[in-house]
């Protein structure tokens, strides 16, 4: 995939469940873009949040200014989500018909659906929300393809590697090893770039 | 080379705690303490991560007005230092806070404090911006990365220019968001360590660092605070945005600012609406002030989370009534804004809505009516212990103890993870009506357990963790022993101050600058007291039973129970099970068994789940940290934990 050049504002929601590597997604996407020239402003919940309640990474991605931390209602231009249930959520608030999402398929149960007070969509519902609430969406089973490469928390760069395919930001795989060199220890960057590939494949 | 030390004019993604870390380096800090607490801990852990390469002295302080104890004598002895906690650290750090504004201080000295807007990760939304009002303080508030960075390092400046403590505040949204900061030099010489103290008592420069005599050093204190106020009509800190002659003036400050520049631009209103962007936030700059209040009639002040600054420009304006037509004031105080929580773009374009009768571009109908069907289907995700955790054992333990008992007995609740066992979808235990801060339930513990007389005859228990131990628990559990309350007191020690990211504490022999350190028993300290002491593990469910048991019974004297298992998160533990957990779908009886769903239902552990199909459950692989404590609570053994394979 080509990359293209933004010339606006590019809006970005990482999404998922705390222990999901959400906030390690969402730096390693930052890092790649501030690396290739764009002022990218980063907001988070992290801390009490990560006990099994919802986190979200909201990324700002301009050619020219830091923005708000937080992304207004109505103003995302991307959802990446670890967990359906949390594209579901994010996708109600921050959608617009322009919206273009790509969520991991597998779920993981809110304590109130485990203890039967709740309950969660169906897969079907789910993809019919998606449907309505965007112009394009991609559902892909990364804990899977993590899983097969050893280790679940994985999913993240799946999830990164499939994003990255879609062309939906100026991001590729030169970019991707560059970061991850900085980042990560050496024995693990083989892996994550396994990982990312396999997100890629996922994409047709 | 770590990302902190990155060269000068390189542009780096910092996290707002990683640009005031940064900046503190440029001003040359030599001692940075703190006590953990969201959101401000990456500060200190920035710093001691680069601390032998800076030759640095960092610490992870017992708590927020030791730490600031800390860094005041590094700056008596002429040294740059600085003390980071969060909003209600600030409170802790008071005390002394008081007396140390009125002795002055000598090297820089900078108290940040990183502040929580919507209690995001906190049982509390308080703010110290009062404290600045309150002890004469000047008050510095960054609005983006690189401000976070720059002011950082003036704060030490500004500091050692007046001989006094100046407070930098941030708050959730500037200290976790990241954004692009450039750096500035990082100087080569450092100071040496010296405690002049011969001098006058009214020389701050060269005499004893003490706040007498008081009305003296009192006035010498507000005349700095004079001076600063010169300094900061000329900040570059402080800028406007917009028309020259607006019909809206916004006054903002912090994070606040880049919601209000969203909100503009989100409305089109830029040629309407023009923004007075504060960094220096108190004493507030008249003249400045005075020229933009000019600008126009309607005033709009935007911040979180009391109306600290909208109280402060109403005070100047009345006091300048006779020079400027008094304006109209939109804010906190006429409900404009929200009076708690925090804020975003939203809420301030609503507010401009409001105020300049616009309206706001919406979404087709037929898609926010799609978005309303599909988001009533998006079950809450509350929070809970995470799968693993020694907490959910603890609580199941104490639950099922003080059920056992049958006197309706109670835990008294301290600050950690540990504080969700408040909340009923974390455990539905129900075992703690109260929460309040640090150590605050020991204390309240050892005045429940005075009641007897007035007949409550409940059994009191306290819970508090390792960290919280050492930071506020000591004095009321000696208040306890010595006026002989009855309470059984439940350490819960996971080896870490586990909820702000495993930092070191006093119990570890290790230090925050990794160096070996001598380790403080929990339960050499509660025996030297005079108290009970038992130990156990909460994975292990039958002992830690008994001792309960035998604790409430044992009535008339402090009885103090350590539980001692590592936090699921932790690095020593993290990704390694001790069990592999399955469930035999042969032995468990489903809807059929008379447990309920005991382990499902009551247990709660975010990795054991129900089939709906088979009406049977499962175990999630992917989640389960095998510690094999649901093994233990199936009637029908229908949960069978085996050793992991490595």
């Amino acid at each position: 995939m080509k990359k293209q050049l933004l010339s606006n504002t590019k809006n970005l929601i990482l999404t998922g469940v705390g222990g999901q590597g959400n906030v390690m997604a969402s730096r390693t996407l930052a890092g790649m873009l501030v690396d290739a020239g764009y002022i990218v402003t980063i907001g988070e919940t992290f801390g009490m949040s990560q006990r099994g309640g919802s986190v979200m990474s909201h990324l700002r991605i301009s050619p020219d200014s830091v923005k708000s931390p937080q992304i207004p209602r109505g103003g995302a231009d991307v959802i990446v989500a670890l967990e359906p249930l949390e594209a579901l959520r994010v996708l109600t608030v921050y959608g617009n018909p322009q919206v273009c999402v790509m969520s991991n398929a597998r779920p993981v149960y809110p304590i109130g659906v485990i203890t039967g007070e709740l309950s969660y969509p169906s897969e079907e519902n789910i993809q019919v929300a998606f449907q309505r609430l965007s112009k394009a969406f991609w559902i892909i089973d990364a804990t899977s393809a993590a899983l097969a490469l050893g280790n679940p928390v994985l999913s993240n760069i799946v999830m990164i590697g499939a994003l990255a395919k879609t062309g939906l930001l100026p991001i590729d795989r030169r970019m991707f090893e560059k970061e991850i060199k900085k980042t990560l220890a050496a024995d693990k960057c083989a892996v994550n770039l396994k990982a990312y590939d396999a997100g890629g494949e996922m994409i047709k | 080379m770590t990302k902190l030390l990155s060269p000068a004019r390189s542009k780096v993604l910092f996290l707002g705690n990683e640009a005031i870390a940064r900046g503190a380096l440029e001003a040359g800090v030599a001692v940075a303490t703190g006590y953990p607490g969201t959101p401000s801990s990456e500060v200190i852990e920035s710093l001691a991560h680069v601390a032998s390469e800076r030759n640095l002295y960092v610490e992870w302080s017992v708590n927020e007005k030791v730490a600031l104890e800390v860094a005041a004598a590094a700056s008596f002895t002429g040294l740059r230092s600085m003390a980071v906690m969060k909003q209600n650290g600030v409170n802790v750090a008071s005390d002394f806070l008081l007396h140390l504004t009125a002795s002055g201080t000598r090297g820089g000295l900078v108290l940040v404090s990183c502040e929580d807007p919507g209690a995001l990760s906190s049982v509390n939304e308080g703010e110290s911006r009062y404290f600045a009002r309150m002890l004469e303080m000047p008050l510095l508030e960054p609005s983006d990365f690189q401000e976070a960075k720059d002011l950082t390092k003036w704060a030490f400046e500004l500091s050692e220019q007046i001989g006094n403590v100046v407070m930098l505040r941030s708050v959730t949204r500037m200290s976790h968001a990241s954004g692009n900061v450039i750096c500035g030099k990082l100087p080569v010489k450092s100071r040496k360590a010296h405690f002049e103290y011969d001098g006058s008592v009214m020389d701050s420069s060269r005499g004893p660092m003490i706040s007498t005599p008081v009305v003296a050093k009192h006035l010498l204190h507000q005349q700095k605070l004079k001076a600063v106020e010169a300094l900061f009509e000329k900040s570059p800190f402080n800028r406007y945005f917009g028309a020259a002659k607006p019909e809206l003036l916004m006054i903002t400050s912090s994070a606040c600012f880049l919601y209000a520049e969203e909100a503009i631009e989100m409305l089109g209103l830029q040629k309407r609406v023009g923004i007075l962007k504060l960094g220096t936030t108190w004493p507030l700059p008249p003249k400045l002030l005075e020229k933009h209040l000019r600008k126009t009639k309607k005033i709009l002040i935007v911040e979180e989370v009391m109306p600290f600054l909208e109280e402060n420009v109403k005070i100047l304006a009345a006091g300048l009534a006779n020079r400027i037509a008094i304006n109209t004031f939109h804010g906190k105080y006429d409900e404009t804004l929200p009076s708690a929580g925090e804020l975003n773009p939203d809420i301030v374009a609503a507010a401009l809505c409001h105020i300049l009768k616009v309206k706001r571009k919406t979404l087709p109908a037929n898609y926010l009516s799609d978005s309303q069907k599909a988001a009533a289907l998006i079950p809450a995700r509350e929070q809970t212990f995470c799968a693993g955790c020694p907490h959910r054992a603890s609580f199941w333990n104490i639950h099922n103890a003080i059920a056992l008992d049958g006197r309706k007995g109670f835990v008294c609740g301290d600050i950690g993870c540990y504080s969700m066992a408040a909340l009923s979808p974390a455990t539905g235990y129900h075992t703690m009506p109260t929460l309040h801060s640090m150590g605050s339930g020991t204390g309240l513990a050892s005045g429940f357990a005075k009641l007897a007389q007035f007949g409550l005859d409940q059994p009191i228990l306290t819970v508090c963790g390792d960290s919280t131990f050492y930071h506020a628990v000591i004095p009321a559990l000696i208040n306890a022993q010595h006026n002989r309350a009855d309470i059984t007191f439940i350490v819960l020690d996971n080896a870490g101050t586990a909820m702000t990211g495993f930092q070191p504490h006093p119990g570890l022999a290790i230090s925050a600058m990794k160096e070996a350190v001598p380790a403080v028993d929990i339960a050499a300290i509660c025996s030297a007291i005079g108290a009970k002491v038992a130990l156990s593990d909460p994975f292990d469910l039958e002992t830690t039973r008994k001792i309960l048991t035998s604790f409430l019974a044992d009535k008339g004297l402090l009885k103090v129970l350590i539980l001692r298992q590592a936090c699921a998160l932790s690095p020593e533990k993290k990704g390694k099970k001790i069990f592999d957990v399955k469930v035999n779908e042969l032995l468990c009886l489903g809807d059929a068994c008379g447990c309920n769903r005991l382990c499902t239902r009551v247990f709660r552990c975010p990795a054991l789940t129900w089939d709906r199909t088979t009406k049977k459950a499962v175990v999630d692989e992917v989640i389960c940290a095998g510690c094999g404590v649901c093994a233990s609570i199936c009637p029908q053994k229908a949960i069978v934990k085996t050793e992991a394979s490595l």
